[in-house]
């Protein structure tokens, strides 16, 4: 006992922090308490606005003007940081505590080199010379995995790729080795196969040096991956609290296992093979994106797409995998016509799209629709409701009362009340946003439906919904999909087929429960094994 | 799959409106009412002072607060200075305001075009906006008015030419941002024509930095005006504050009067209008504005 009050480097007790008045809720972090133990890694997991951030926020003492804590103490050692002043945060930070931020582009200086920034630690807690700093910049580069240290230091941080740029990020918050480390989402802006690597080198580094972490996340994948202990918070409120092993094998409190349900598996279910006709056909699709040059630098090229060819049958949901810059959007913009092809075709039925111009194009778009990735920039935010959904109707010459009596109907369908008409986008959740953008693509009544990552912005329990919804529109309407993620559990769930894409190319094409089952391609199995939680799931 | 699932509370309780947020500003209520008498004393003009501002009401160098008939005092030609200002009023509000409507009506269109449209359209429209940026605007305002006869309709039309440039810069680059949202390539897959898009989807989200622009214009633009009449270069029939300001300069050591008062109230309508336009900002535009 004694031993282990030892251990704990943070001790949070009872904390409260207030919102604003006239905010959703009074507290955004309701007496909340937790320790974190040296050599361990507590995850504090919960969706969007369960107040997690907020936590990591007040343990840094970084918590937005708004929000004052109410009650409650955060004891580091012997001081509680609630109580200190600036000065005294200024050494906590990176000191004592230091935390790894979501969006490692955000969280550098553009203009500076890593090394330096690295160095800037140092010379902030006014330790070491210029030159040891310098040194020790280089250490913690080769420490955190950065492919040649002695040079990498030296580059700025948009030449480093986000894997890299988030090791960069690691090695300051290691630099002046504190006892506990914040990490804030930081892999959810990765792709799966560096989040892989990330997750490993944080699980690597707080073994090497004993260190309490606290893990933020919204993925239970990640929590199966990295956690020792769990805290499950809702609303503010701490839902469920354990080892991981407890709260991820026998959740107790209802929510924890609605959460868990929630999260898609890895295994498609059957479904019976489909040979119809063809809904879309893509042949030879070639698109280059060539960016800079000038009189003194040679152009980029970036090939988006690389003699992609694929049929989608009617019916049928055809996946598109793969991991950021593979491609694949560009694919389902090239398909939509929203860019032009370089060279290749999309035929839809017997049309051929890439032909079409001017007022013809716009006749034909009617027939395949698009359903958009981010809820919150996809609706314009001065129209209500009914005008979105009716205006594309309106275009192709339906008389505005019959296109609000469409809306109306399909607000039904995709399970809004329809009071929603008259209302403004600013006034729904993330999850009924993206309901209303689905409704919006079927109200010209198309034959395709292209999903751009259109789950991957809701939380989980959101994204189990808006999937079945997806799921029973397509069966109750004929309709074929194609649909675009980053995510296999979502692709394992939804697509009949999934192609996987990399640098502009399908590597592999194949039914899903062939692909998860047997992976052929070395990078469709690399992707498979990089997916986070999949032990958890083998037990 | 439940059907109907009830509409959850909004996220947060709505904002305050901008309306709110603009009258919690102090510095645009007050911007707000100095605008207000200014407005007053155009509009009353004509009924307090119904003879001609021009006209020779008292001997010359009448000191201010000394006559009650003539109480901010005459000029070099014994005319009433009160009656200048009031008159003048009307003249520097209809200049800021149709100058920077019309401005509003060449740079909207032409940046909105340039940012939408892209390519080669963009590098046209911007290499002539650029033609235009790089004449002095006020050199170019005088030549203009030199050549078309000083009246208030070449004033006002100088003023709009030098002045719509920054318009179109600011709109091709809200355009240009907004272009890209999703919202529009949404409406583009809809089958909407490209007029439809600019005007729906594109232009009303251009709005408030567009308003908050308009309302410093209207101050630059009645700089201009006063500036121009003060070199002469004023309608010849209209009394104008410029104009009042270039009367007395000579005499500004024995009447200080004379050019003081005009000059402070092109001061406090400049001021007001500034004043406004911050408030504007701070409302419209909330997430730049300061910590508040």
């Amino acid at each position: 006992m004694d031993a282990d009050t030892q251990r704990v480097a943070v001790a949070v007790r009872n904390l409260s922090l207030a919102l604003p008045e006239g905010g959703d809720r009074a507290n955004a972090v309701d007496g909340v308490s937790f320790d974190l133990v040296a050599g361990e890694i507590l995850c504090l997991v919960g969706e969007s606005g369960s107040g997690k951030s907020m936590c990591a926020h007040a343990l840094m003492g970084l918590l937005p003007k708004a929000v004052r804590p109410v009650s409650g103490t955060i004891r580091l050692g012997e001081t509680d940081l609630l109580a200190q002043d600036d000065a005294a945060w200024r050494d906590t930070r990176g000191r004592r505590i230091a935390m790894v931020f979501q969006e490692p582009m955000t969280a550098l200086n553009p203009l500076m080199r890593i090394g330096d920034q690295m160095a800037e630690v140092f010379e902030a807690h006014g330790q070491l010379t210029p030159k040891e700093r310098r040194a020790r910049a280089v250490a913690l580069a080769g420490e955190v995995g950065l492919p040649n240290p002695e040079q990498i230091v030296r580059s700025y941080p948009h030449q480093l790729s986000g894997g890299q740029r988030q090791r960069a990020m690691i090695a300051m918050a290691l630099a002046l080795e504190p006892a506990v480390l914040v990490a804030d989402e930081p892999t959810t802006a990765l792709d799966v196969t560096t989040q892989a690597q990330i997750l490993k080198l944080i699980r690597d580094l707080q073994r090497r040096r004993n260190m309490a972490v606290l893990f933020i996340t919204h993925d239970f994948g990640v929590v199966a991956e990295i956690a020792d202990r769990v805290l499950v918070l809702r609303h503010g409120k701490v839902v469920e609290e354990g080892p991981a092993s407890a709260v991820l094998g026998r959740p107790q409190a209802p929510y924890t296992r609605t959460l868990l349900s929630a999260v898609p598996t890895m295994d498609p279910p059957t479904r019976p093979p489909l040979s119809g006709p063809k809904a879309v056909e893509v042949v030879g699709l070639q698109k280059t994106y060539v960016t800079g040059g000038g009189l003194w630098r040679a152009k980029r090229r970036t090939a988006a797409a690389r003699d992609v060819a694929f049929a989608l049958h009617r019916g049928e949901t055809l996946g598109l995998v793969g991991e950021s810059g593979s491609g694949k959007s560009s694919v389902a913009r090239l398909v939509m016509r929203l860019i032009e092809p370089d060279s290749g075709r999309v035929r839809l039925g017997d049309t051929d799209l890439t032909g079409l111009k001017g007022e013809a194009l716009r006749q034909a778009r009617s027939r395949i629709q698009m359903v958009f990735q981010d809820p919150f920039a996809s609706l314009n935010p001065r129209r209500s409701v009914g005008r979105i959904i009716a205006d594309g109707p309106v275009a192709h010459g339906v008389p505005l009362s019959e296109a609000m009596e469409r809306a109306r109907r399909l607000l039904g369908l995709v399970g809004l009340d329809e009071k929603a008409l008259e209302r403004f986008p600013h006034e729904f959740s993330g999850g009924q946003r993206q309901r209303i953008g689905i409704a919006r693509a079927l109200a010209l009544e198309p034959e395709v439906l292209v999903a751009d990552e259109a789950v991957s912005a809701l939380d989980v329990s959101v994204q189990a919904q808006v999937l079945a919804l997806l799921e029973d529109l397509k069966a109750r309407l004929g309709l074929s999909m194609l649909f675009i993620t980053h995510d296999l559990r979502v692709a394992a769930q939804i697509c009949d087929r999934i192609a996987v894409m990399r640098q502009g190319e399908i590597v592999e094409l194949k039914t899903a429960s062939a692909l998860f089952a047997n992976p052929e391609h070395p990078y469709t199995r690399a992707l498979l094994d990089a997916v986070p939680g999949r032990v958890r799931q083998a037990a | 799959m439940s059907n109907a699932l009830p509409l959850a509370a909004p996220a947060r309780p709505r904002r305050r409106g901008p309306l709110a947020a603009f009258l919690r500003h102090p510095g645009a209520v007050i911007g707000l009412v100095i605008l207000a008498l200014v407005v007053a004393a155009a509009l009353l003009a004509p009924v307090l002072y119904p003879t001609s501002p021009w006209r020779m009401v008292q001997r010359p160098f009448v000191p201010p607060f000394t006559l009650e008939r003539v109480p901010l005092g005459t000029d070099a030609l014994g005319r009433d200075i009160a009656a200048g200002l009031m008159h003048g009023a009307g003249v520097s509000l209809i200049v800021g305001l149709v100058s920077t409507l019309a401005a509003l009506l060449i740079g909207v269109p032409l940046g909105a075009l340039a940012g939408y449209l892209g390519g080669r359209v963009d590098d046209a429209l911007m290499r002539f906006t650029e033609l235009f940026q790089t004449v002095p605007s006020f050199a170019l305002a005088i030549v203009l008015v030199a050549i078309l006869q000083p009246s208030l309709s070449s004033m006002i039309l100088a003023i709009a030419l030098v002045s719509w440039p920054p318009v179109t810069r600011l709109v091709r680059g809200e355009v240009l941002s907004l272009r890209s949202r999703e919202y529009v390539q949404a409406a583009i897959v809809t089958g909407q024509t490209t007029f439809t898009i600019l005007r729906r989807e594109v232009l009303p989200n251009t709005l408030s930095p567009i308003v908050v622009l308009a309302s410093l214009m209207v101050a630059t633009a009645i700089l201009l005006e006063s500036s121009l009449s003060f070199l002469g270069l004023g309608d010849p029939n209209r009394m104008s504050w410029g104009f009042m300001v270039g009367a007395g300069r000579t005499v500004i050591r024995q009447a200080w009067w004379i050019t003081a008062f005009p000059g402070l109230v092109i001061l406090l309508t400049v001021l007001a209008l500034n004043l406004i336009g911050e408030g504007l900002n701070d409302a419209l535009n909330p997430r730049l504005s300061r910590e508040r």
